[in-house]
């Protein structure tokens, strides 16, 4: 069966599960406890399978794989590769810090709330398992329903407005996707992923299938122009669904493009990869000049997600190893620090019931404690080296650099421009005087908080430091999809040429090096 | 086979008509005090009769009457639906008509079962007359049914127009068979089958038209649904429930038949219009739903919509498509079933029934399970997975792209979104809205476990694939 000797995703999705029905029945505090009970289970299971995952070389790429087919025309297919296990590692961190910020926060229907919150991290673990492409699907859309629910059960005040746009604008991205999924499996003849994975589907039907699929997961990511339903989930969410929302949900399109786009249409990607750079382009500035002149917190972290998902895509559709590592890494760099931005707002939300950017300042002060942790993540979000956003969108814009000066340039002001609004934004919120009576009166974080926030901290340095426990699992299984894509990679304008290792040796190897690179350039 | 050796094979239907003369002396002898004790031999009458269908010379029987009925396993998929829907709307009954006024009436039962037959002679027929006479029994009952509460405007304005329209479409129907049988000299399906394999007369092609257009009436695809808003507004909810699940099985399995075994070898002349009806009834049964306030036509919609996405089925014309159009009915069936249980509960104070949709207001605060039922119900006709609804969508929509109907897929797929809204806004107003107190309390044991046996196949119904997936296999096995 695996390495392990029992089914562990399936238990992985099954402890949820059983919590959520749980919850149901139980008093509200109980809830707490159920939930906060099921998700330290799954973190549990989590780093089982981490620590067991097989990262040698010549280790199947795809490990923990259950098949039973009990469905009729799909079956119960689950595994992973090193892609889905980071992921999967990143859900069941967030999950545990996700219940503790709705402790307090949330006061009525709580059994209800925290069986919705399972139920979602069930389905968000079944979208990172599942090795069936209709199991995919199920997982994919049901998340719908637990999503819809939170925010229109526990929302702001327009929570309404924002679930429907929220449910409506996700299905219709997906639905298509179904269609293109239907006309695979019939060509194909089979509903195994890592199967589809290997096959040729002919080119002119490729960017069909790629066009379904890219309307699910740019809405999903979600790219510019179709990114105006997250700025209203994010507002009108409660904290925590923000902080799965930004930190999971969204990981889902990347995945998607991994997993799907990619290798399975390697001709119609590189075709439409100047789809995706400009769409992408445009992101990272608009969005980051849209981000600048918000005045609701929520609503500037929603919109610099949206930028930094463009990086993501720009580093995916490099057709490189590091634009692919680089690309994931920074969704889970993003995941852990937009969850942690989502998480000091909610901090202090929670506090003043308002997330009116002039409300506050000076929060240095009075919150000190509050200020630190703050600024690591903003540190973290702008990029700052020793951080975890470095290291990928380093690799990210490393990778795109190779096949586009320009998109190279264009992300890179992203890296600027985020700089410039999380500052700013810091800048008001933590510094300048106390003036506020209501804001001096706030106390700084409690230990439940803390406990919320020092972990992401500690992660987020982690994955700076020493990026190679993260990278490490996923090396082979990037290789492989770029080995799939090669044939289709578009050439790219930059031409780079790797230096001799010999002519590195030397302090003042430089000028040697350049000597060689310039004959090569002349030849292409 | 003799005559007699005959009747073997439609002794679910001996059952049925049998117990409905008997129950329909003793409802005239005994009177209303009498209606539950009737109700209840009625449901036991359906149970034999469903339990009849397991005998080989009923799912297998073959050609029977010289060629006028068929005993084979798609008849007995559909009578397997309908014996259970009606059973589930005789069952629904008892408690709504308390709440009116003078209680059930003794006949309820007895026209559901004659409805019951009249059904099972439809899906049976392979002879435009056998189809005509099943379909007019079924109807007369209907017509009714829909009128059953005598003092209320409403539902003596719903059976008139039912009546009125469904004359009409009969008369349409019956044009289409003369031609038929004019311009091919025979009434059986096998002999049209025949003249249609030639050169086809416009003769033919007239008798065609109007034989769809008089079953797109029975089975409300648009352009022809405009009475059923209005029916199942005003007929009673227990038969809107039955309008809405057995009586539409019947007239998809009998548009199957038509046009699979009768129509089928013209090269797919009636596939255009099966693919117009299909689409039209989706995008209409869809937009036109968003404005209701009264959730019985809503439902109504609802129905069209979902004749829409089985016919898509239908228009695939392959044997897959038959199997998918059967599953949809059967999910279909579970899920109208448990929706208007949750809507026979709707009652104020008095007992009366409320059918706003704002009554529903913050109902999941009021009453937890009702709510989560309903909701199940919801997602699921809006086909979200992972609830049953999303595979009788999948299946239908795998038969049409396997069929080379790719854009009418994705075409009807991108439509379902719009149809996904109005569900949404019923849990919208039971999760989101404050309550407004306007619905009672008060449960009744048989209509939760109706309830929560259909959110039960509804949520788990994966694990039922495998049956439904041979069982729905076979019947279509045997159209072709």
């Amino acid at each position: 069966m695996n390495q392990l000797g029992f089914p562990i995703l399936t238990l992985m999705l099954a402890v949820p599960m059983l919590g959520a029905i749980a919850c149901l029945y139980a008093s509200a505090q109980q809830a707490r406890w159920i939930a906060l009970g099921a998700t330290l289970i799954d973190l549990l299971l989590g780093i089982i399978i981490w620590m067991s995952f097989d990262q040698s070389v010549g280790a199947p790429e795809w490990q923990f794989t259950e098949y039973a087919p009990i469905f009729g025309r799909f079956a119960w297919a689950m595994g992973i590769d090193g892609i889905a296990l980071m992921l999967i590692a990143l859900t069941v961190f967030l999950m545990p810090i996700c219940i503790l910020a709705s402790w307090e926060a949330i006061d009525r229907r709580v059994g209800e709330y925290m069986a919705a919150f399972l139920f979602m991290e069930t389905l968000m673990i079944g979208v990172f398992t599942a090795q069936d492409i209709f199991l995919f699907y199920i997982f994919f859309e049901a998340g719908l329903i637990p999503m819809y629910l939170i925010i229109g059960i526990w929302g702001g005040v327009d929570r309404i407005y924002a679930s429907y746009k929220f449910f409506l604008y996700t299905l219709l991205g997906s639905v298509l996707m179904l269609i293109a999924m239907l006309w695979m499996v019939n060509v194909a003849g089979t509903t195994s992923i890592p199967v589809l994975m290997q096959t040729d589907f002919p080119v002119a039907a490729q960017n069909w299938l790629w066009l379904a699929f890219f309307a699910s997961f740019a809405v999903k990511m979600p790219m510019w122009p179709v990114h105006t339903w997250l700025p209203d989930a994010h507002v009108q969410a409660p904290t925590a669904g923000s902080v799965i929302l930004a930190g999971v949900l969204l990981k889902m399109g990347g995945y998607g493009f991994i997993r799907f786009s990619l290798p399975m249409f390697p001709e119609a990607s590189a075709h439409f990869a100047w789809l995706v750079f400009g769409l992408s382009m445009v992101a990272v500035v608009y969005t980051s000049l849209v981000a600048l002149v918000q005045q609701d917190m929520k609503k500037l972290i929603a919109y610099s997600s949206v930028a930094h998902m463009a990086i993501v895509t720009v580093g995916l559709f490099a057709f490189n190893q590091q634009g692919i590592e680089g690309a994931m890494m920074v969704m889970l760099g993003h995941g852990l620090v937009s969850a942690a931005l989502f998480l000091c707002v909610g901090v202090i939300y929670d506090r003043l019931h308002t997330r009116e950017i002039d409300r506050y300042g000076g929060l240095a002060i009075n919150m000190p404690k509050y200020a630190l942790l703050f600024m690591l993540f903003t540190m973290a979000s702008v990029g700052l080296p020793g951080t975890s956003n470095f290291v990928g969108e380093l690799l990210a814009l490393m990778g795109v650099y190779q096949v586009s000066s320009l998109v190279a340039l264009v992300s890179t002001t992203g890296i600027i421009l985020g700089a410039a609004y999380m500052l700013y934004l810091y800048r008001r919120v933590v510094f300048g005087d106390l003036t506020k009576d209501d804001v001096r009166a706030m106390p700084d974080l409690s230990p439940r908080e803390i406990t919320m926030l020092v972990p992401i901290a500690l992660a987020v340095l982690w994955m700076g430091i020493y990026p190679e426990s993260f990278l490490a699992p996923m090396r082979a299984n990037v290789a492989s999809i770029v080995a799939r894509t090669e044939a289709a990679r578009p050439e790219g304008d930059a031409k780079l040429v790797m230096g001799k290792i010999g002519d590195l040796a030397p302090a003042h190897g430089a000028e040697h090096g350049a000597a060689p690179e310039t004959a090569q350039k002349e030849t292409h | 086979m003799s005559v007699l050796g005959d009747f073997a094979s439609i002794i679910p239907e001996m059952v049925l008509g049998a117990t409905a003369l008997a129950l329909m002396l003793a409802a005239a002898f005994a009177g209303d005090a009498f209606a539950r004790p009737i109700s209840w031999l009625a449901v036991a009458a359906l149970a034999l009769a469903g339990g009849l269908l397991a005998s080989p010379a009923v799912y297998s029987g073959g050609t029977i009457f010289e060629g006028l009925y068929q005993a084979d396993a798609f008849a007995t998929f559909a009578k397997a639906l309908i014996f259970a829907a009606a059973a589930g709307s005789i069952l629904l009954a008892p408690r709504f008509f308390d709440g009116e006024g003078g209680g059930i009436r003794a006949e309820y039962p007895v026209l559901i079962l004659l409805a019951c037959v009249g059904m099972s002679i439809m899906v049976s027929a392979t002879d435009f007359l056998t189809l005509y006479v099943g379909l007019e029994l079924n109807s007369l009952a209907a017509y009714v049914l829909a009128s059953f509460m005598r003092r209320d405007v409403r539902s003596a304005e719903a059976g008139l127009k039912y009546f009125v329209l469904g004359a009409l479409a009969s008369g349409i129907l019956l044009y289409g068979m003369s031609l038929l049988y004019g311009f091919s000299g025979t009434t059986s399906f096998a002999g049209v089958a025949q003249a249609m394999s030639g050169e086809l007369s416009s003769g033919l092609i007239f008798g065609l038209v109007f034989v769809l257009a008089g079953l797109a009436f029975k089975i409300s695809a648009v352009p022809f649904h405009m009475w059923t808003p209005d029916v199942y507004e005003g007929a009673p909810t227990p038969v809107t429930a039955f309008f809405a699940s057995a009586p539409k099985v019947a007239a998809l399995a009998l548009t199957t038949r038509v046009a699979v075994v009768a129509l089928g070898p013209t090269g797919h002349s009636w596939q255009q219009i099966i693919i117009f009806c299909a689409l039209a009834s989706i995008v209409l049964g869809a937009v036109a739903a968003i404005n209701q306030s009264n959730i019985k036509r809503l439902m109504a919609y609802s129905s069209i919509n979902n004749v829409g996405f089985a016919l898509i089925g239908l228009a695939a014309g392959t044997e897959k498509g038959v199997a998918a159009v059967m599953s949809y009915l059967a999910i279909y069936v579970v899920m109208t079933i448990g929706s208007f249980a949750c809507i026979v509960q709707m009652k104020d104070e008095n007992g009366n029934p409320v059918e706003s949709i704002a009554s529903l207001a913050g109902l999941s605060q009021r009453r937890p399970g009702l709510a989560a039922a309903l909701a199940i119900f919801m997602f699921s006709l809006a086909g979200i997975p992972p609830l049953f609804g999303f595979w009788a969508k999948f299946l239908v929509f795998d038969a049409a792209v396997a069929a080379d109907l790719t854009l009418l897929a994705a075409l009807g797929i991108a439509a379902s979104v719009i149809g996904a809204f109005y569900y949404l806004k019923i849990i919208k107003t039971m999760y989101f809205d404050a309550p407004s107190g306007e619905l009672a309390q008060g449960r009744n044991v048989l209509d939760f476990s109706i309830i929560w046996a259909c959110a039960a196949v509804i949520v788990f119904g994966y694990l039922l694939n495998p049956l439904l997936d041979s069982a729905s296999a076979a019947a279509a096995a045997s159209l072709f």
